[in-house]
């Protein structure tokens, strides 16, 4: 199958088909980091456990300079770092560890709306074992308001766990304030932070943080490993471990580890952290062209979610008029997603956008560009022209262009909703 | 998901895309789907009041790549046929043709009441009471 003649701009040299744009999806893995994993694949094999011998003890000095690596990109020491198979285990294990761990003390749990279903999910099973679960709405922008938080909190809250960064929208929550708040009434506070470290300053200490999840493939590193911090001082958390077995992770997480993939954890983390400036201020300039470009060129477009406090590399935005399935189609070779019912299994849009109050026709205009280490002005410029290609032709296709243009106002008519 | 060749054809090259006039007595309109559901579509058709043969037809789309693949198809097949054989045409032959996987059998579902939609608006207006009325939109005002 070729590209499709809906769109004709024509490709510059520079910029390879498919081209990927859906970075917080997953990252590709950087050559630096596939450089310092294959030792560890093949001639430092050893089980990190293994403790009387040299293939061991090469293989333990790797996963603990991997623990510096992770612990320095977010402020902790390396005593504080446990690694996972990924962030959806480090979720689980933060918030099912502490609940269970801290039941005497209190049963509720303070979430929001628009978490990652590895937080909303495992919050739910905890709903069925007798805790008590406030999923916290958001204003317009994504951002949870604090007043709403103080407001939940009661003398049985035990736990809030806000995401950092959204990964449909991209929206920082405010999370330095939350910690503050939490430490003030004495309750953890976990984050689910896969889309903000490495992206932005994220600084365990200063945000009052108790406990953090991270994923390696979200930051050019390996998928299926990952981290969970968690604070050993003031206060000192304890979690009850979730997978039993040989006492790996000082006994939090059982298993034998996954040396490679911590190595190019490690790794991943420190060139993140080495190149976070310069990579910010390049991506900041890449999404504003790609922005400035689509709104030059179409009307009835806008971002969804907070401009202001929001990651680098993050664009969502609507195409009002157009379906963000049949819009995907028409760039086929561009790698993007939408918060369109029409590309998931459910058949439900964004829930993510509907927790925004968008109306469900928004959400089904949705594209998300997630713009990240790879990808050049060439693209943008490119991805930029082939959008606004294919939707001024799928809005020559549509009734409800067409309908806006001649001054009818859709939402007074009487739809059949099915 | 992958796309049969039939849908991008359809896609890429949609057939009697545009608008009719309306408040013509000849023609029956079909506005079906809902914003919200992520689907609407406006099928047209122009009928010969004479033989009652379907001479014109155009359509509107605003959904996913099969659901502008189904209206183009049903817009093609309408043409020529009298409303008795249009009245004929049914969703599954819609899937057929374009081999729709399941998830997208609505939209095929939503062309086949654009024609309904489309020829009981056609008989409302020329006094033809018999049929099945089939819900469509209506503007409130
Ligand atoms: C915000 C957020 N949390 C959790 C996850 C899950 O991470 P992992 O794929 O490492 O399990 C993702 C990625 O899909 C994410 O974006
Ligand atoms: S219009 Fe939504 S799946 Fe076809």
């Amino acid at each position: 199958m070729s590209t499709t003649e809906i769109g004709n701009v024509s490709v510059p040299a520079g910029v390879n088909l498919p081209l990927y744009m859906d970075n917080h999806a997953t990252t590709p893995l950087d050559p630096r980091v596939l450089e310092a994993m294959m030792p560890y694949f093949t001639t430092v094999f050893g089980n990190a456990a293994s403790r009387n011998h040299s293939f061991g003890w090469e293989a333990e000095a790797g996963v603990e300079k991997a623990r510096e690596q992770v612990a320095k990109l977010i402020g902790a020491t390396a005593k504080e770092i446990i690694f996972t198979s990924g962030a959806t285990e480090s979720n689980n294990l933060a918030i099912k560890g502490i609940a269970e761990m801290y039941k005497e003390r209190g049963n509720h749990i303070i979430t929001q709306a628009t978490e990652h279903k590895a937080v909303l999910d495992t919050c739910k099973r905890l709903e069925k074992s007798g805790y008590r679960v406030t999923y916290l709405p958001v204003k317009a922008d994504g951002l949870i308001d604090i007043e709403d938080l103080k407001l939940a909190m009661d003398d049985k809250t035990i736990l809030v766990s806000i995401m950092f960064a959204n990964n449909e929208i991209g929206v920082i929550q405010p999370v330095a304030e939350i910690g503050k708040l939490c430490h003030e009434r004495g309750v953890l506070f976990h984050t689910d932070a896969v889309q903000a470290v490495g992206k932005i300053p994220v600084d365990v200490n200063a945000m009052n943080i108790d406990a953090l999840s991270l994923s390696g493939h979200k930051i050019y590193g390996p998928k299926g490993v990952g981290a969970l911090y968690v604070r050993r001082r003031n206060p000192r958390v304890q979690i009850s471990e979730q997978i039993n077995g040989g006492g790996h992770e000082r006994g939090m997480r059982s298993g034998t580890l996954n040396v490679p993939g911590i190595v190019g954890l490690g790794k991943a983390c420190e060139l993140a952290g080495e190149e976070m400036v310069a990579e910010t201020k390049r991506l900041i300039a890449l999404r504003d062209k790609l922005k400035a470009k689509l709104e030059g060129a179409l009307d009835y477009i806008h971002v969804n979610g907070s401009w202001e406090h929001r990651l680098p590399g993050n664009l969502n935005m609507s195409f009002v008029y157009v379906e963000g399935e049949s819009l995907l189609m028409g760039i086929n070779e561009i790698a993007v997603s939408s918060g369109s019912a029409c590309t998931s299994a459910t058949l439900e849009p964004s829930y993510v956008l509907k927790a925004l109050g968008l109306g469900d026709d928004v959400a089904h205009s949705s594209i998300r560009f997630g713009l990240g280490r790879f990808n050049t002005e060439a693209e943008v410029d490119y991805v930029a022209d082939k959008l606004i290609d294919v939707v001024q032709k799928l809005r020559e296709l549509s009734p409800l262009y067409e309908m806006v243009k001649e001054g009818i106002d859709i939402s007074k008519i009487e739809w059949q909703a099915h | 998901m992958a796309y049969s060749d039939k849908v991008i054809d359809h896609y890429n090259n949609p057939r009697n895309v545009g608008q009719l006039d309306k408040s013509s007595s000849e023609v029956g309109t079909g506005l079906v789907g809902a914003p919200e559901c992520g689907d609407v579509m406006r099928l047209q058709i122009k009928v010969n009041p004479e033989t009652q043969v379907i001479e014109e037809a155009k359509f509107k789309t605003f959904g996913c790549g099969s659901a502008i693949a189904s209206s183009s198809l049903a817009t093609e097949w309408v043409k020529g046929k009298t409303i008795e054989e249009a009245m004929q045409i049914t969703n599954t032959d819609i899937v057929k043709e374009l081999a729709l996987p399941p998830v997208k059998i609505h939209c095929s579902v939503l062309a086949e009441d654009a024609i309904r939609a489309a020829i009981g608006d056609w008989k409302k207006k020329n006094g033809v009471t018999e049929g099945a009325e089939v819900a469509q939109a209506v503007a409130a005002n």
